[in-house]
């Protein structure tokens, strides 16, 4: 348990050290700034023609769409940060030797792989509460706008991160550093294609669509995730009519949800067994 | 038996796709021995070090490392490791490197903040404790890294070319270290191409070639072992070469000089009074000792082992 905790820290301060966190922190300032502009126009354009309880329902569902169409962006940030964060993380350490000096110390080299794990989910969870709650607060503050079921949306936006950081560190226990980008985004590529068929799928019925959707969503389930996320924040009125572009007509069950537990522990115990077998 | 040995390999072999990078390594280091491991570049040196270490899993053969197998995390608490070129976090200051180093060996914060204290000291690094490692030089990097590998006070070190990069005063504080550590029992294993290092810090040594060990030797053997004589003179017969021979062997004739091994150099004003006596007109007498360089090629070849 020290040992995790130890490269979990040194994983976190490296981050810190090294100004990655400064560059994300940065950046994702500069898009809730943008987005807090967007929206205050948008509400004051709809504000200032709202006049009955017509249109209040029209400013509620209006903050709710633009409450999920930051939440699309946020959950996209997060993930790449999750990629770009862990890329690195095993193949960089293995590839400049620095792991050397690592593993020869009287400890388990999966202490090392879950150590990296913490300490890369402890970084994203940071970003993303500062990406979410500044979205989640703009539309709270300006909008006067909850939605409901907030609390499980964002855990599985988090969750969702966190297979993806998962799956490039099983990447990266195998491959070099640019491999491994280029292969998790690849995933993910198809993954978020696969959504899409999905999602016109079930827009027009068609069977075979949905399932290669689901295909999809097996090799790695992170558009169903954000699917299922985007759907428990969604409010009902919207749901029925299905008319946004970040919900789908078929909302992932909850066996996707449990599949996905199980691909994360798979990915991690892949990445430990890889790490172990590997000439370092 | 085992525990009489820090290291002992037996048929060690490692195989990468289709190329032998070990072929069989089979040798001991005695407890608290400094162990000089020398061997022309592509030998196998460093692989052998990573498959004793647990870095690299050996294809097939077995080994221990203070009577306990590879791998055993028990022994590896008691070992300390500075790797070849400098590979470690160099964002960290030298005090957090090192107590980062220290906390994975599990020691006590109290512990390792004396020990921090101690390390940075020994390696003359006390007033650098609090910069970042990527400022420091080759040489300073190097010191860091060898206070690293002392961080557990282990019972066994092994040092991959630990003189890299070093200017005189860095090897001196080397070999300084190199001498305490063996005053306090600590078993040396030595990697290094600097062969009059070997020379002056090593007990033993091993050459390999081709990933196997070809000739193991006391290195004070080596110094106080036999002398080559070269004698140019003009004059001598057969007769005078057999009279030779009872103060050395292997008396030989290179044209005009003769060659001859002798064991002890005290023998050269004898071997010289007889020559005299024989009317034979010496030019030169030159003793020369074998140093380990001489070794090194006569063993691994001038061919390098390629």
């Amino acid at each position: 348990m020290n040992t995790i905790l130890v490269i979990a820290h040194l994983t976190y301060r490296e981050a810190i050290r090294r100004k990655i966190v400064l560059a994300a922190l940065v950046l994702g300032m500069a898009f809730l700034l943008l987005y807090g502009l967007g929206f205050y126009f948008i509400q004051r354009e709809i504000t200032s023609e709202m006049s009955d309880l017509q249109d209040k329902l029209l400013h509620t569902e209006a903050s709710n769409f633009l409450l999920l169409a930051g939440m699309y962006v946020v959950n996209f940030l997060t993930i790449a940060i999750a990629a770009l964060v862990s890329a690195d993380s095993l193949a960089g350490e293995i590839q400049s030797g620095t792991i050397q000096s690592i593993v020869t110390k009287p400890i388990r080299r999966s202490e090392v792989v879950l150590g990296k794990w913490f300490g890369h989910a402890f970084l994203i969870l940071l970003y993303m509460i500062l990406m979410a709650g500044g979205v989640t607060l703009i539309v709270r503050v300006m909008g006067g706008f909850a939605a409901s079921n907030w609390v499980t949306g964002m855990v599985l936006l988090y969750f969702n991160s966190l297979i993806i950081m998962t799956l490039t560190l099983a990447f990266s226990s195998s491959m070099s550093t640019l491999a491994t980008g280029g292969a998790v985004f690849g995933a993910y590529g198809l993954a978020f294609i696969g959504g899409w068929v999905e999602r016109i799928g079930s827009l027009v019925s068609n069977q075979t669509a949905i399932d290669l959707g689901i295909v999809s969503s097996l090799l790695l389930p992170s558009e169903a995730l954000w699917n299922k996320a985007s759907s428990v924040m969604t409010s009902p009125l919207t749901a029925m009519t299905g008319m946004t572009p970040f919900t789908s007509g078929s909302v992932p069950s909850n066996l996707m949800l449990g599949y996905s537990v199980l691909y994360l522990l798979g990915m991690l115990a892949i990445t430990i067994r890889r790490f172990n077998q590997r000439d370092l | 038996m085992t525990n009489d040995y820090a290291i002992e390999t037996q048929a060690l072999r490692k195989v990468f796709g289709s190329n032998v990078a070990v072929r069989g390594l089979t040798f001991e280091v005695k407890r608290g021995e400094v162990f000089g491991f020398l061997g022309p570049n592509g030998a196998g040196k460093t692989t052998s070090v990573k498959m004793l270490l647990g870095l690299v899993h050996p294809t097939s053969g077995s080994a221990s490392l203070l009577g306990r197998p590879l791998e055993d995390r028990q022994a590896r608490a008691q070992v300390g490791f500075l790797p070849e070129h400098f590979r470690f976090h160099d964002w960290l200051t030298a005090a957090e490197f090192l107590s980062v180093h220290g906390r994975l060996h599990n020691m006590t914060p109290t512990r390792l903040h004396q020990r921090v204290l101690e390390l940075l000291e020994l390696v003359g690094l006390t007033p650098f404790a609090d910069k970042q490692l990527h400022t420091f030089s080759k040489g300073m990097l190097q010191r860091v890294g060898l206070a690293q590998a002392l961080v557990n006070e282990p019972a066994l070190v092994f040092l991959d070319e630990p003189t890299s990069g070093l200017d005189p005063v860095g090897r001196r504080l080397v070999r300084d270290i190199i001498r305490q550590l063996r005053a306090s029992g600590t078993t040396v294993f030595l990697n290094s191409h600097l062969l009059s290092e070997v020379e002056i810090t090593c007990d033993r040594v091993a050459f390999i070639k081709h990933g196997e060990v070809v000739h193991t030797s006391e290195v004070s053997a080596l110094i106080d072992g036999e002398t080559t004589v070269s004698i140019r003179a003009r004059g001598f017969n057969q007769q005078t070469l057999t009279d030779l021979a009872q103060w050395g062997r292997a008396v030989r004739t290179e044209g005009d000089l003769i060659i001859m091994a002798i064991s002890d150099e005290d023998a050269l004003p004898a071997i010289t009074r007889r020559l005299v006596e024989c009317n034979v007109e010496i030019f030169s007498i030159v003793p020369q000792r074998l140093s380990l360089e001489d070794l090194f090629i006569q063993v691994v070849g001038t061919d390098g082992g390629l």
